[in-house]
């Protein structure tokens, strides 16, 4: 069975040579506006509608201090009236134009994510000018929004999961911003003004943080003149990036108890940054220990063999001021401990020996495989290429890219898990009633 | 013999039954076997997506082995008679795709999204596990205990999905809709072998099966691997006819309240029994759909208006309707009281407000402003054809036919505010209702 099964893996493992190039379908063209704004398009006339992303770099960790959640609430309120509309008269005019427009806010950026049809192209992009450039933050609508978000963070005080990345954020960062959650606390919510709103919107809207991706319907002279008059009237420049964060957080493990019959775990340590040269290895290799697929070391181990959770997985986190490698897990209160040590033995093997030349293979192929199938639509293709802009990459990255995973070395992949894997620096936070396990050290 | 075969294959293969929706890249077809085809085309990416659908979810489940259907899809994913236990998954993955699987109350599907030259591949190892697994006592043990942690992790961890699953239990009195998709954990626990081989082997047949293929493909192609590696598997002749149990008339208006110490913000749950799309006859579904939105479908909606603006008694309210299902469904009403507003004050303007919109009506702009964005919807969706896959599918696997799933958008179209009105007077039956309240031990005063 086992030498038939081999058999047929090397069967179809043999026409392995297939390269789906992706940047044939996605010719990137990098526009700059007569008034100096930068963008990438990927014209794409064949549906008569286009994506627009926009990022503003900062994000909730321009909070200023003591202003905790205000990055957070003022963006609830962008869509909540601007200009001549208020709250219902901007959420009718979207319906009337059958567009959407949506904003988010993340620890590193503010995102806006537009996809509208090329006959309502002009009064879409004048509303959202409108909701970035003239926002109302009426006072019944700021109340409305605020209970909103008190509602989210009253939920978040008993939800295993939340309480397990507050635990460990704080742990890990301290006073840095990424050390709170960025909706802030039930009390510096309840106290923001509509001043710290303002103050918010004044210091993350600005010209020298934003970039720009577009996939549709439009040409880059359209798309320059829609630019300006969507971004022109923004200021030059915003409030200050926060400072690098120290990470903190020591081998160990912390539980909160809270009474649920499963426990919650994250678990992680320093990890590494998109700027280091090692960045590449260090994927391939989270792609073999805890990538998220079934194949992965964790989810052998913990899942498959042992039916001790439902999903185990491991990543890592390069943030603009920090970079974490974490991962997380769930088991019944008296299988946790057990998953835990599965977990730990796993990142110490690998720590010690890399990986084997066949995962690094299988891992490879996955990720050079995958890669073209996340150009799956406009908006998808509009957010990956501000997403890359904002790290710094060209825009004919995306026809180098898996040449840079095939050039990963067993050699690469054995001293990045040498350096970065630290199973004695690992730190667990456990929400749950688990058995077995107490605040401290690791256990032996 | 041989040459009879050959003449029934061509006549199948070259009698007219394609039909293509007028705006959707769709093609439908299907095989000697009974097997549905359903090909969705999109050649701006060299993608596919490969699915099966089986007419089989948890609402087939003999009494007593709930969860069995979603046992099994996890099982699918061990051993056949040419594949290791893992083995499929890891040679999707080896290529560079992405599988799972997912199971609801009529369908279970299984799925990767694969680069497109590797369709075939796909079709070989689908069609495999279609007929050939082989378990083990090992398997039955370790997968038991992650499909009880994955309900840990889903529905115990969460006091939301447990108050849900009691409402579901109490709206159905006679129906499987009102046992839970991944089943009773007392239930779970029992699962063996052979309840997951017996319904393996009721309900995995080509037969009963649909293919939904979208992306850089071709019909012709399809059909030529499916004829491949899907046609030549014997239909089941013993497949049952898909009757299920019927509710009775529901006289009584039921109520309950379901306390967690871990639920910080407790919150009204109304759900009413309701008519599902059936084939042939859509337009109440379509007007209940259009009803939901009227009511609680975003900013501008009827009930956020009066709970939300008008007063600020709801800090959140909404409308629910899932019309694509093979039997009964519900209509669920959802309102969150804002600090200071009490479960009964909250409910009773809830109340209040639907029986105001008995008598407002709808407002005919927002109807158009809906109709607006359905028209758009059809544009947007070409930029997603896994979506259309996933229509088709899930229409498919509850009881619609191809006709009906495309005629579905002028359903929509063509409501009226009348019709509206008469569905909401239909499904606003508080004898066919449940009305559930989500709190702490004692509600707390905020």
């Amino acid at each position: 069975m086992k030498t038939l099964s081999v058999l047929f893996v090397a069967l179809i493992m043999a026409p392995m040579v297939w390269v789906v190039d992706a940047k044939a379908e996605t010719n990137i063209q990098e526009v700059t506006s007569p008034g100096g704004i930068k963008a990438w398009l990927v014209e794409e006339p064949s549906i008569p509608f286009m994506a627009l992303e926009l990022r503003f770099r900062g994000g909730a960790s321009l909070d200023r201090a003591g202003k905790r959640g205000a990055m957070n609430l003022m963006t609830g309120l962008l869509e909540e009236g601007a200009g001549e509309l208020d709250s219902r008269g901007f959420a009718r005019e979207l319906e009337t134009l059958a567009t959407s427009l949506g904003y988010d806010v993340g620890v590193d950026e503010l995102s806006i994510s537009a996809q509208f049809l090329t006959e309502n192209r002009d009064a879409s992009i004048e509303l959202l000018r409108s909701s970035l450039i003239e926002p109302r933050f009426d006072a019944a609508d700021i109340e409305r929004v605020r209970g909103q978000v008190l509602t989210g963070l009253r939920s978040d005080t008993t939800n295993p999961d939340e309480i397990a990345l507050k635990t460990f954020n704080a742990m890990a960062f301290g006073d840095h911003p990424y050390g709170s959650d960025q909706s802030g606390t039930i009390e510096s919510v309840t106290a923001l003004t509509r001043d710290d709103l303002v103050n918010a919107h004044g210091d993350i809207f600005a010209k020298d943080r934003l970039y720009v991706g577009a996939v549709g319907d439009i040409t880059p002279e359209e798309l320059g003149l829609l630019l300006d008059r969507l971004l022109g009237d923004l200021p030059t420049t915003g409030a200050a990036m926060p400072a690098a964060a120290d990470i903190t957080i020591e081998g160990g493990v912390t539980v909160v108890d809270f009474d649920t019959p499963q426990s919650v775990a994250i678990f992680g340590h320093k990890g590494i940054g998109l700027e280091h040269p090692d960045y590449f290895p260090a994927v391939v290799l989270n792609q073999v220990l805890g990538g998220g697929s079934f194949e992965s070391r964790l989810m052998t181990e913990v899942r498959e063999k042992r039916g001790l959770t439902y999903g185990v997985y491991s990543y890592i986190s390069p943030r603009d001021h920090a970079a974490t490698y974490l991962g997380q897990v769930a088991s019944a209160n008296d299988r946790i401990a057990e998953a835990i040590s599965v977990i730990r033995a796993e990142w110490a093997k690998a720590a010690a020996e890399g990986v084997s030349e066949q995962e690094l293979n299988d891992a490879k192929t996955y990720m050079t495989g995958a890669y073209p199938l996340r150009f799956d639509g406009n908006g998808p293709i509009a957010r990956i290429m501000v997403g890359m802009q904002m790290i710094g990459l060209p825009s004919d990255y995306i026809a180098t890219r898996n040449d840079r995973v095939e050039a990963v070395s067993m050699e690469d992949v054995k001293r990045v898990a040498n350096e970065l894997l630290d199973p004695e620096g690992l730190h667990f936070v456990v929400v749950g009633k688990p058995v077995g396990l107490e605040t401290g050290a690791l256990p032996e | 013999m041989i040459n009879l075969r050959a003449a029934l294959a061509w006549l199948v293969m070259f009698t007219p039954v394609i039909a293509v929706a007028a705006d959707e890249p769709v093609t439908t077809f299907v095989l000697d076997n009974g097997m549905q085809v359903v090909v969705v085309e999109d050649h701006r990416a060299p993608v596919v997506q490969h699915m099966v659908w089986y007419r089989a979810g948890s609402a087939d489940e003999p009494k007593g082995s709930s969860g069995v259907a979603h046992f099994l899809e996890h099982l699918l994913f061990k051993a056949t008679d040419t594949l290791e236990a893992g083995e499929l998954s890891a040679t999707v993955a080896a290529n560079g795709g992405r599988d799972n699987a997912f199971t609801s109350y009529d369908y279970t599907a299984y799925y990767q999204r694969i680069a497109a030259d590797r369709l075939e591949l796909m079709m070989r190892m689908e069609s495999d596990r279609m007929r050939n697994i082989r378990l083990t006592p090992e398997n039955i043990e370790t997968e038991r205990d992650v499909i009880i942690e994955e309900r840990n992790s889903r529905t115990e961890n969460n006091p939301r999905a447990l108050f849900s699953e009691q409402m579901n239990a109490v709206q159905y009195h006679n129906h499987r809709y009102g046992v839970p998709i991944i089943g009773w954990m007392h239930e779970m626990e029992t699962l063996d072998m052979e309840d997951a081989l017996s319904f393996y082997d009721i309900y995995y047949s080509p037969n009963n099966a649909i293919l939904v293929v979208s992306g850089d493909v071709t019909p012709e192609n399809v059909r030529t691997l499916a004829d491949k590696y899907y046609g030549v598997i014997p239909a089941n002749p013993d497949l049952p006819e898909r009757t299920r149990t019927k509710e009775p008339p529901q006289t009584a208006e039921r109520r309950l309240i379901f306390k967690d110490a871990r639920v910080s913000q407790a919150y009204v749950s109304r759900s009413y029994l309701a008519p599902e799309r059936d084939s042939g006859a859509q337009d109440t579904a379509a007007a209940l759909t259009m009803l939901a939105e009227v009511l609680g479908g975003g900013t501008t909606s009827y009930l956020t208006e009066k709970l939300q603006f008008d007063t600020q008694d709801a800090v959140y309210s909404g409308a629910f309707y899932r019309g694509t299902s093979l039997d009964d469904t519900t209509f669920d009403v959802i309102v969150v009281p804002a600090p200071g507003v009490s479960l009964q004050e909250i409910e009773d303007a809830m109340d209040a407000a639907l029986a105001q919109f008995m008598t407002d009506g709808v407002d005919p702009e927002q109807l158009e402003r809906l109709k607006a964005q359905l028209r758009a919807q059809q544009i947007y969706a070409r930029d997603n054809v896994d979506g259309i896959a996933q229509r088709y599918g899930s229409g498919l696997t509850s009881g619609l036919t191809v006709e009906d799933i495309q005629a579905w958008p002028d359903a929509l179209a063509a409501v009226t505010e009348a019709d509206i009105m008469a569905a909401a007077k239909m499904v606003f039956n508080r004898e066919a209702s449940v009305t559930g309240w989500l709190m702490q031990e004692e509600e707390a005063t905020q």
